[in-house]
């Protein structure tokens, strides 16, 4: 199909009104995402950033959350493609009380936006919004359910470092338990065929996640043997000081990254990390920013074109689908 | 002395009399007086029935105690958007269930001699099912001062428990099985060890799946284990309510093989469901204690057919859609359970696990014993608190049908076997299915 901008897609290879999880979704649909994605990184690069296919659309960044990466990621990504963005934090303690989520959904839904981008605490909320809302919803991170997103982004840049997913060695180390990045990585990952390995303090490792088609491992030299990528997981202030694990210090001497426990995977494994990074505690700092291994910076790069790809598709599907209730009323 | 006619007689006639306390299980009639039975058996009206007596035909159906529900959280007072005296006791005689026991866990609590007070006048005006209630073990349910247990059972309280709050405090306990044995109590516990229950649903792949807490299964025995150690230290009397794992079954097997005062119960939803029933979230399906893994919903049919679990109770508990439509694990947890109470119980029986009578027997006699009711039994003398019901009537579960002012049940549209026809409490029927 063409579209009005003189830009060719077509958009039959992701066929949802939503993005709520990877969990689910086929490899075929994954690549198509990533193959519209690799489109916007070039144009991200140059002077003109600006698209026109989402001209006259509203999207709203609905962030019960604190975030400033992906609430920006999202902004910006909707806003080179011409969308009118509004962005509203919640403070979801004070909204418990009071108004409730679907209160909320209903209000949203009464200003009719096209994109409705959610982060909320609580793993299935977005969902429960998705199933009151007549618009398209993202799942910009559910509690500790899915980020699918980050997969995305996190596949593009691996994909475009390395070629392809298939047959690759991840290992995704840190506070798995609590992490929708983890979650949405396992499963984008399996899919495309690339083999996964956990690496956690059995604390933050959660029950029968090996059935999820995983090697877990508790100790970081065993489990970054021969890896073709290292991602590491952000551990939250909360869990540092004895909760969870004794300090961070201990945490860093056995699973942080750094140099020497590096050396236990390929010698040219990239080096992941979603952000905000907590340095001296699951990362050295010198490997961060070190831009030979580090990806860092390239992941944030990417994860404006992957929100540029899911905007563009899920507008596209839900106007599709509304001409298509419209011809079929007539 | 003269002897006054009865004022009020009804002849049930043409029924499957049914009564698992005797093992009664034959074709005949049954006469109630003045709200009690006074006769039953084969031949009781082949000369026609007395005079001035009101004939029931049962039309071959089955004629059985009605139904004693010994977990029940009415919500009267403080949650009367949830559920009042009233709807529960429709709900209730919709279900078949004649006698129920409520939870104190109600606002203000039932830790006093007036809250007792309060439910049996409640329920009197009500004028629905027999209500009975249990008494908090701790003042305020907050797990640290003990409640005026002898003067709460002089004045009607049933038996003691902190509802849905395990008496967490090993101290606490210890005392409260001491006292209690003192008058001869019962003490019903929610088995959870707290520190290791914060999760919202059973541990395991699907809810590391779903990004959930999960309850690890360990949680329930262990509480249960350290309990029985109190159990045989002080000589108590003690109740487990809603168990939910295979160890917890076996934990309590042990203790009865060992001679222990130890009695337990189930819900139906965790002999029905398992752990896949919670699918994308649906908080409907959140219980606590968790619904539990496929290994575990067997153990428990188990329990129930060889009799480790003594009771079955509906767990009945209503919830408005504010407190269901929230993320998991944020929703509050329960089903609402007293009109499917009788069609889910009797799937054990129509998948053969265990007989008719014997099934009956967990719904009526066994908990009316457990607790010391005069409920659950045909006989003569006893109340006619009777329930009319075909065992192998097919139906649909619609939840919008419920006398309950709430629908929160994960059954909405299974199809079911056993309908109840009539309920009829101390000779009135209170219930006539349409």
């Amino acid at each position: 199909m063409t579209s009005t901008h003189g830009t060719t897609a077509s958009y039959e290879g992701y066929r949802h009104r939503h993005l709520l999880g990877i969990e689910g979704l086929t490899a075929s649909e994954i690549l198509f995402l990533l193959d519209l994605s690799d489109g916007y990184v070039a144009l991200n690069r140059g002077a003109d950033k600006k698209k026109h296919l989402l001209d006259g659309r509203t999207v709203i960044n609905l962030f019960f959350e604190s975030s400033t990466r992906t609430r920006t990621s999202f902004e910006l990504a909707a806003k080179r493609l011409g969308a009118d963005v509004i962005n509203m934090s919640v403070a979801w303690s004070s909204i418990k009380k009071g108004e409730t989520l679907i209160d909320t959904a209903m209000t949203l839904n009464a200003m009719h936006p096209d994109v409705l981008v959610v982060r909320h605490p609580d793993s299935g909320a977005v969902q429960l919004l998705a199933e009151k809302m007549n618009c398209a919803v993202i799942n910009g991170g559910d509690g500790s359910h899915e980020h699918p997103t980050q997969a995305l982004l996190d596949a593009l840049t691996i994909r475009r470092r390395l070629g392809g997913i298939e047959g690759l060695q991840v290992a995704i180390c840190g506070d798995i338990a609590h992490s929708r990045v983890a979650r949405s990585n396992i499963h984008l990952l399996t899919t495309l065929g690339a083999r996964v390995r956990l690496i956690a303090p059995p604390t933050l490792m959660p029950g029968q996640i090996d059935r999820m088609g995983v090697e877990t491992f508790s100790d970081m030299r065993k489990g970054l043997k021969d890896c073709d990528i290292v991602m590491m997981l952000r551990l939250q202030t909360e869990r540092m000081q004895g909760s969870y694990v004794p300090s961070t210090r201990e945490y860093f001497h056995f699973f942080g990254l750094d140099g020497e426990k590096l050396q236990a995977a390929k010698p040219d494994a990239l080096i992941m990390h979603p952000g905000p990074m907590n340095r001296g505690v699951e990362i050295d700092s010198e490997l961060a920013d070190d831009i030979h291994r580090s990806v860092i910076r390239e992941q944030v790069e990417m994860g404006v074109a992957v929100r540029m790809a899911c905007l563009e598709t899920l507008n596209h599907n839900l106007h599709a689908e509304r001409s298509r209730q419209e011809q079929a009323a007539q | 002395m003269t002897v006054l006619p009865p004022k009020h007689r009804t002849a049930y006639v043409n029924a499957r009399l049914l009564d698992p306390a005797s093992g009664l299980d034959a074709p005949g009639g049954l006469l109630a007086e003045d709200g009690k039975i006074t006769d039953l058996g084969a031949d009781l009206f082949k000369d026609g029935v007395p005079e001035g007596a009101q004939r029931v035909d049962c039309g071959g159906a089955c004629l059985a105690p009605g139904l004693v529900d010994m977990r029940v959280q009415i919500r009267e007072p403080g949650e009367e958007h949830k559920e009042t005296m009233v709807t529960a006791g429709r709900a209730a005689a919709a279900g078949g269930v004649t006698s129920m026991v409520g939870l104190p866990n109600t606002d203000p609590v039932i830790d006093d001699v007036a809250g007792v007070e309060f439910i049996a006048r409640r329920a009197r005006e009500a004028k629905g099912v027999k209500v009975y209630t249990y008494a908090a073990v701790t003042r305020n349910l907050e797990g640290s001062e003990l409640t005026e247990m002898g003067m709460l059972a002089e004045s009607g309280a049933v038996a003691f428990t902190d509802g849905l709050k395990p008496v967490e405090n090993a101290q606490v306990m210890r005392r409260a099985l001491a006292y209690a044995k003192t008058f001869g109590h019962l003490i019903v516990q929610h088995p959870e060890e707290p520190s290791l229950a914060g999760g919202a649903m059973n541990g395991g792949e699907l809810a590391t799946r779903l990004g959930l807490p999960g309850i690890p299964k360990l949680a329930e025995v262990m509480m249960i284990e350290r309990d029985l150690r109190l159990v045989e230290m002080t000589g108590g009397r003690y109740h487990v309510a809603h168990v939910s794992t295979a160890e917890s079954v076996e934990a309590i097997r042990r203790a009865k093989d060992r001679g222990l005062d130890v009695t337990c119960d189930t819900a139906p939803h965790y002999f029905a469901l398992n752990e896949l029933a919670v699918g994308e979230y649906r908080t409907f399906a959140k219980v606590s204690p968790p619904l539990r893994s496929e290994d575990d919903r067997l153990a428990i049919l188990e329990g129930v057919a060889d009799g480790t679990i003594d009771a079955i109770a509906s767990d009945h508990s209503p919830h408005d859609q504010e407190s269901k439509r929230l993320p998991f694990g944020l929703a509050e947890p329960g089903i609402v359970g007293l009109e499917t109470l009788l069609p889910l119980s009797l799937q054990i029986y129509h998948w053969d696990k265990c007989g008719l009578l014997d099934l009956l027997a967990h719904l009526t006699v066994k908990p009316a014993q457990i607790l010391g009711l005069d409920a659950g039994r045909l006989a003569k003398g006893a109340p006619a608190d009777l329930m009319i019901f075909k065992p192998d009537l097919s139906w649909k579960i619609e939840p919008d049908n419920f006398e309950s002012k709430s629908k929160n049940s994960p059954f909405e549209g299974l199809p079911v076997q056993g309908r109840v026809i009539r309920t009829v409490v101390d000779g009135r029927a209170l219930f006539e299915a349409a």
